[in-house]
């Protein structure tokens, strides 16, 4: 039973949501397509087999899945740790990890020049090794590391405090070892939980722009990633490859987290 | 929180049986810490110490130097705009995804995950291509209208909103749809009016969520520079926001500049995400007590 003004407060609410949404969203993701695609099918592919372009979208590609290694890695320990353990400073620990999150990526790269750079504080014992971290690969790496921290331990905490430790206790029960409790109990709890926040990682370290620029430099053929290159490329005017890369890497990451959306659903 | 946990628990707060990692619990403990210290403290610590290598005073004359003080201003007060529009739309399309039925609603489902999805220099590209003032849109609404968006302070606030879009939504979705619908038909039945409805009975169990995901949509906009370079222009004491003058400084070499500004910035974002966890804490006691 709905009124004649509760029908009209309808109307007016998804007349306004729906114009909004298309002038922020929809509108501009229609123009970029058919930005990309102005000069025909083509030019975009010209565009984009040139061999810059394709280095800088293999150099992302390595970073992000390195990035994704580490956080599988280290992400799933700093979660277990923050929900299993209980110590002085954990709940100061646990606002931190948000922190990447609100940070702006120029700062972050700012930080490790501050750190790996010419004046900085480890260069000495860097150079002593003669290992490059700033504008080169490996500082490319913990800037990407650093702003999508919070990705995979999100995820994984409340994941971790719903499982609880029953079934694990159970298992120890029955003569499990530590490790065989870990893979066949606790680990298949977490996969879908590990899944979700690994592609949100993914997207977030392909799309990296601002962390990697700063510390990488941007050099061409080098130090440049797909982001580098789509911003190069806009300053360049040269418009067909900026907008068809940057709808590579849009439909990339969109492939990945609606992937991963879809394979949740089918698992539920 | 979890009902397994009290009983689990030894006096130290630690569980005391269930697995232990492979490398054991102090192992764990150790490696989750040292990466934490790493990845987080160590460069936090290494920019505080160069901002105040001169001092406070040193500190402040970089961050009032008129081109830094109206970055900072800039980045502040179109977040704050953003914030402010994103708490509207984003509560208005949490309301009609959970109380209507209309054609689309599952696209509209999908087109609010889409800004996490893509890349945020991507963003700016796209607004770029449709607002941009040699387009066809852009050039028109300068041209009949006068309004300047990309290369100006709309522009900003335009790619902000879009970076921004699924944190309000994404958490009042959810409590709205858990909350029970009998007191607002019994306040319609006693005669108040949708608004009154709305404010006096939707509005209240919204409050903490609200408030904290706008909060945290604006510290991630302090923050933002993918989609705001291209969009905003860079022109000092006119459309350059933090960010931008950061990247600025490190370029031209003026340490104490960046410093300076990043750690407002840090300043201002750890502030902010401090808060919205206390918040956030506070959103999910209420929730608990309210459904024992």
């Amino acid at each position: 039973m709905k009124s004649a003004g509760g029908v009209w407060q309808q109307r007016i609410i998804l007349t306004v949501v729906a114009a909004y949404v298309s002038l922020l969203i929809i509108a501009p993701l229609g123009s970029l397509v058919t930005g990309a695609f102005a000069q025909g099918v083509g030019a975009i592919i010209a565009a984009l087999r040139q061999p810059d372009v394709l280095s800088a979208f293999w150099r992302t590609l390595w970073i992000s899945l390195l990035t994704v290694a580490v956080h599988v890695l280290f992400g799933t320990t700093v979660a277990w740790v923050l929900v299993r353990h209980r110590f002085a400073g954990r709940s100061l620990l646990n606002g931190l990890i948000d922190l990447p999150f609100a940070v702006s990526p120029v700062v972050v790269g700012y930080m490790l020049i501050l750190l790996f750079g010419r004046n900085g504080l480890l260069f000495p014992v860097l150079q002593h090794f003669g290992i490059r971290v700033a504008f080169a690969l490996p500082g490319m790496v913990l800037a990407t590391l650093f702003v999508t921290l919070p990705f995979m331990i999100r995820e994984l905490m409340p994941v971790l405090e719903a499982f609880g430790i029953e079934q694990e206790q159970a298992a120890a029960t029955l003569g499990a070892s530590g490790w065989q409790t870990f893979w066949l109990v606790t680990l298949p709890a977490l996969r879908w939980g590990m899944l979700y926040g690994l592609t949100l990682t993914l997207a977030r370290a392909l799309g990296e722009f601002g962390a990697v620029l700063v510390i990488g430099g941007g050099v061409q053929g080098q130090t440049e990633t797909a982001t580098i290159y789509i911003y190069r490329a806009l300053e360049e005017r040269q418009y067909v490859g900026s907008f068809s890369a940057a709808l590579v890497l849009g439909l990339l990451s969109l492939t990945i987290v609606l992937g991963a959306d879809l394979l949740r659903r089918k698992e539920k | 929180m979890t009902v397994a946990e009290a009983p689990a628990r030894g006096a130290d707060g630690n569980f005391r049986a269930g697995v232990k990692l492979p490398w054991g619990r102090w192992g764990a403990r150790a490696v989750a810490l040292s990466y934490l210290t790493v990845m987080l403290i160590v460069p936090l610590v290494v920019i505080l110490q160069d901002g105040l290598r001169l001092g406070l005073g040193g500190l402040w004359r970089a961050i009032s130097a008129p081109v830094a003080w109206h970055a900072l201003g800039l980045t502040l007060w179109t977040s704050a705009l953003m914030a402010l529009i994103n708490a509207v739309m984003g509560t208005l399309t949490a309301y009609a995804l959970v109380r209507y039925e209309f054609p689309g609603k599952r696209l509209l489902n999908a087109v609010v995950d889409l800004p996490l999805a893509i890349p945020t220099l991507v963003t700016g590209v796209m607004l770029v291509v449709l607002y941009g003032p040699q387009e066809a849109l852009g050039g028109w609404l300068q041209n009949t209208l006068g309004w300047r968006i990309i290369f100006a302070p709309p522009g900003i606030v335009l790619a902000l909103l879009f970076v921004t879009y699924p944190f309000v939504v994404r958490t009042v979705q959810p409590v709205l749809l858990g909350l029970d619908r009998d007191q607002e038909e019994v306040a319609e039945t006693l005669g108040a009016g949708a608004w009154t409805v709305f404010r006096r009975i939707t509005l209240p169990p919204l409050a903490l969520p609200l408030a904290s995901s706008t909060l945290l949509s604006f510290a991630r906009a302090i923050g933002e520079f993918g989609a705001i370079v291209i969009v905003a222009g860079n022109i000092p004491l006119r459309t350059q926001t933090a960010a931008v003058y950061v990247l600025g400084q490190i370029e031209s070499d003026n340490r104490m500049g960046a410093s300076a500004v990043s750690i407002v910035m840090l300043a201002i974002a750890f502030g902010l995400v401090l808060l919205v966890n206390a918040l956030q804490r506070r959103a999910a006691n209420r929730q608990e007590e309210s459904q024992p």
